[in-house]
């Protein structure tokens, strides 16, 4: 998968404590393509489209109220692309006011549930679990593949400095989407196809979802220092050489940004799925390609006809998750068989089936087939040392 | 010339003290909290108070904001006793004449500390005696800060005259006052017609008994406005359709009327462009003084980027100090280039907006090759960052004419910066070897322009006692 940020130029990063968030400005905004109208119907802003053909598109977990049936609130169920004033609306679900789930600001204001579905469910979405019953495997995890799960995340409130750094940044003339670095990792990337677009959505970055990884990077709360080198006064004798030196230094930054700190956004051995296209908008979700041990972005991605970048948000995965994705990824290269996964792995069944239910996949595995690997496995590993715990120790 | 390491410390100590005197107010700033700026401002003071109080006291003849004025007199009070006779007396002079120019209400509430903190002194009882003796009409302060003038009394055990103790402490037992403003207080108790001769802010709270509606009591009322009461009631007021609260925009200072400019809708100002201009330009002038083009090539860097905004408690004031910056500058001098960090060119209508390209554009203004360069900006450069300290750094180092030529023909650059950074103790600084000094009401300009050559670092701590002394020796000569 080769996707890069086309049609966007990096503006120089503006940091808060141990946040970085770099601008994306366009030139242009992409043409024909606008939030749509329901993400403004209640809010203040209004936007005048235009009454040229354009489509819309509902960014991923908008919540709203779809005036086509019922009045609950309701959030959108990965992102959709739209032609203008669609009766019906999008897959959606229900949101369930519980403590986990985000919840709504306000009487009548609308925001972003953002990712927290991608989170819940994007196991379910990728992998629909076992397609062949295989003896091994529950019967739930037959019948309903991997879904529902829980995984963990942070809201944005909760990285700490987020909040203020959002609040104090400085948002440039066509900006249209921004990179946030906690500690100078890459927590999320998001782009939308207008600048107005964007100062509408820029304060609901705080409600978005980040990763364990972020939350105690954050918590580190290590400085983000300035990364870009000081002008060498040797070559200067003017003060156009100056002006021309402080371009270069500019230059020099985004291209280190794009090249180096952005560079694993976008991870040529993942996967992608087109899911729907729409008058030369497609939409796409991309998986990474689960690689221990480094950086794993998943998201979505509209992309204009000419592989502009219309619309992106991603979600940097947690060590944890990445090691459930790579699990299931192998898995499915196998067709779900355990032997055939465990040699590919160069384990034995057991081990796989152990490490399986140590990722919290235990569930998916028949309970007397899990007990028989366990057993399995104590036979083989010999009489454990140390006391068994509970056991009191022996007064002698 | 034998210059100690603790001098040069002394130096940027009381420099540093001076530019968060003048810019902090201890109140919420677009970077920090209230709560941080209240912390980091108590511990400069108590550090100045510590080490170096004869120049501590000496600051209260600078332009620093009445808050920090407040906190300065109340520790010395507290402390009166850690010096000796002289120089008690010397503070003793310096607190007097600084209390003649704060407004009253501050200085009845600087007494109602000193009670709280239980400091009765004998200093302290002089100051309010002396205080309260000078009051040019004892009565109306007794209407208008009542509360307030009855805590100073009993503090300081004060002998009052006339009916001034009957009408404090037992309004009650009196059947009719001679006085007429005690009068027409009694009065006003059950008469609505005897509220209007009262002081705005007494008769409000009398309206509101009577139940008198809005736009009835601010037509009859607005003869006993104060000149701010009514630039502050012109908008509400006109919402009313009061057309009688208007205040003459002429006479008011600069950057008061700036912020006012600024809270008006871009579309109010662009209609009433004329008579705003107008306004802002006669002000700028009356600020200027003799000194009228006389600065020579000025080129102004002026930050409206969206930190200007300031906070909910201090709404759009460093946009306000650079927009009465540009009015004054351009009455300073003879050729006058503004820029905006936006790009803007209208000035009337600017408004916080869009990130801070500081470095470009002192680029752009060392290019116009004036020869003043004046920033002011919250020194938060981040488009990109560090830019203009590099540009100044270069600049300073490799391309500054003057600078190689003759030392009187450099480009003198100042930044002023209208924000306290609570993290940094000071106001935060673009370049080493550029001057940067605090600035809350752009009036002080030109005072501070002349101050910045201390915080360059050339000037030592000599010739800054010097300037205090003279600084001192002028606030205390100076007649009320």
């Amino acid at each position: 998968m080769t996707t890069t940020l086309e049609g966007l130029e990096t503006r120089p990063a503006q940091a808060w404590g141990s946040i970085r968030l770099v601008p994306l400005v366009r030139d242009e905004p992409v043409p024909r393509l606008r939030l749509h109208r329901r993400a403004f119907e209640e809010p203040v802003t209004v936007v005048d489209v235009g009454d040229a053909a354009y489509v819309s598109f509902i960014p991923h977990a908008f919540v709203a109220t779809w005036s086509d049936d019922d009045q609950a609130q309701a959030a959108s169920y990965g992102a959709r692309l739209l032609e203008r004033d669609t009766r019906a609306a999008p897959p959606r679900m229900p949101v369930r006011f519980t403590r986990r789930m985000a919840r709504k600001v306000g009487k009548d204001r609308l925001r972003f549930l953002p990712l927290h579905l991608a989170v819940e469910g994007y196991l379910a979405l990728h992998f629909g679990g076992p397609e062949i019953a295989w003896e091994e495997w529950s019967r739930r995890a037959v019948a309903h593949g991997l879904s529902p799960r829980c995984e963990e995340s942070y809201l944005g409130r909760q990285v700490r400095g987020l909040e203020d750094a959002l609040r104090i940044f400085e948002i440039h003339p066509g900006q249209c989407g921004v990179l946030v670095y906690v500690a100078d990792t890459l927590a999320s990337a998001f782009v939308v196809p207008h600048s107005d677009d964007y100062r509408a959505l820029h304060p609901t970055l705080v409600e978005d979802l980040f990763g364990e990884l972020i939350y105690m990077y954050g918590l580190l709360g290590a400085p983000a220092r300035d990364l870009s080198a000081p002008i060498d006064p040797a070559g200067v004798r003017t003060l156009g050489d100056l002006r021309a030196a402080a371009e270069t230094r500019e230059a020099e930054w985004a291209a280190f940004h794009d090249e180096v700190m952005a560079g694993r956004l976008f991870d040529e051995a993942g996967s992608r799925q087109a899911v729907q296209s729409l008058h030369g908008f497609e939409l796409t979700r991309f998986l990474p390609s689960f690689a221990l041990g480094r950086e794993n972005h998943i998201g979505e991605i509209i992309t204009g006809g000419d592989g502009e970048v219309a619309y992106l948000k991603t979600f940097r995965l947690s060590e944890a998750q990445v090691r459930r994705g790579y699990l299931l990824r192998r898995l499915a290269e196998h067709d779900w068989r355990l032997d055939a996964t465990a040699a590919a792995l160069g384990a034995d069944p057991a081990g796989l089936a152990l490490r399986l239910e140590r990722a919290g996949f235990g569930y998916l595995l028949r309970q007397d087939v899990l007990d028989h690997f366990r057993a399995q496995r104590r036979a083989t590993s010999g009489p454990r040392r140390g006391r068994p715990p509970g056991s009191a120790p022996r007064s002698g | 010339m034998s210059e100690t390491f603790a001098d040069l410390v002394a130096c940027e100590d009381v420099l540093m003290f001076v530019n968060a005197a003048i810019t902090s107010t201890g109140q919420r700033e677009f970077h920090h909290g209230s709560g941080e700026q209240r912390l980091s401002l108590e511990f400069l003071h108590e550090y100045m108070l510590e080490n170096y109080r004869d120049m501590y006291a000496a600051v209260l003849a600078l332009d620093v904001n009445d808050h920090n004025a407040a906190i300065m007199i109340r520790n010395l009070l507290v402390r009166a006793g850690d010096v000796g006779v002289e120089r008690r007396r010397e503070e003793g002079r310096l607190i007097a004449r600084r209390l003649e120019r704060m407004p009253p209400q501050r200085v009845y509430r600087l007494f109602r500390d000193l009670r709280r903190l239980g400091v009765n002194n004998r200093r302290t009882r002089a100051v309010i005696r002396d205080w309260m003796a000078g009051r040019r009409d004892p009565a109306f302060d007794s209407v208008k800060y009542r509360t307030a003038v009855k805590d100073a009394v009993r503090h300081a055990h004060l002998r009052l005259h006339g009916e001034q103790p009957s009408f404090l402490f037992a309004p009650s037992g009196v059947k009719a006052f001679q006085t007429p403003l005690y009068e027409q207080w009694r009065r006003a108790h059950y008469e609505q017609a005897a509220i209007y001769e009262l002081p705005y802010t007494v008769a409000e709270g009398f309206a509101a008994k009577h139940k008198i509606p809005r736009e009835v009591f601010l037509e009859r009322i607005q003869h006993r406005m104060t000149r701010l009461e009514r630039l502050r009631m012109q908008e509400s007021a006109r919402e009313a359709k009061v057309e009688a609260v208007r205040a003459d925009l002429g006479e008011m200072p600069l950057t008061r009327l700036a912020s006012y400019v600024l809270a008006l809708p871009l579309d109010d100002r662009a209609r009433r462009r004329a008579e705003l201009t107008l306004a802002l330009r006669t002000a700028a002038r009356r600020v200027a003084g003799a000194a009228r083009g006389s600065w020579g090539r000025v080129t102004a860097v002026l930050d409206d980027s969206y930190s200007t905004l300031g906070s909910g408690e201090k709404r759009r004031r460093p946009l306000a100090v650079a927009l009465a910056a540009h009015y004054l500058l351009e009455a300073l001098a003879k050729e006058y280039t503004p820029l905006w960090t936006s790009g803007r060119t209208d000035e009337l209508l600017v408004y916080p907006s869009g990130p801070t390209p500081l470095g470009h554009r002192i680029i752009d203004a060392l290019e116009t090759g004036p020869e003043r360069l004046l920033i002011v900006s919250d020194g938060w450069d981040n488009a990109p960052p560090g830019l203009a300290a590099d540009v100044l750094r270069v600049w300073r180092t490799r391309l500054d004419p003057g600078h190689r030529r003759a030392p009187g023909q450099r480009v003198m650059i100042v930044h002023l910066n209208p924000v306290y950074d609570a993290d940094g103790f000071d106001v935060r600084r673009l370049a080493p070897g550029v001057p940067t000094a605090g600035v809350r009401d752009a009036e002080d300009l030109p005072t501070l322009v002349e101050f910045a050559r201390f915080a360059e670092g050339r000037v030592g701590l000599p010739k800054l006692r010097a300037h205090l002394s003279d600084r001192t020796a002028r606030f205390l000569g100076e007649p009320a």
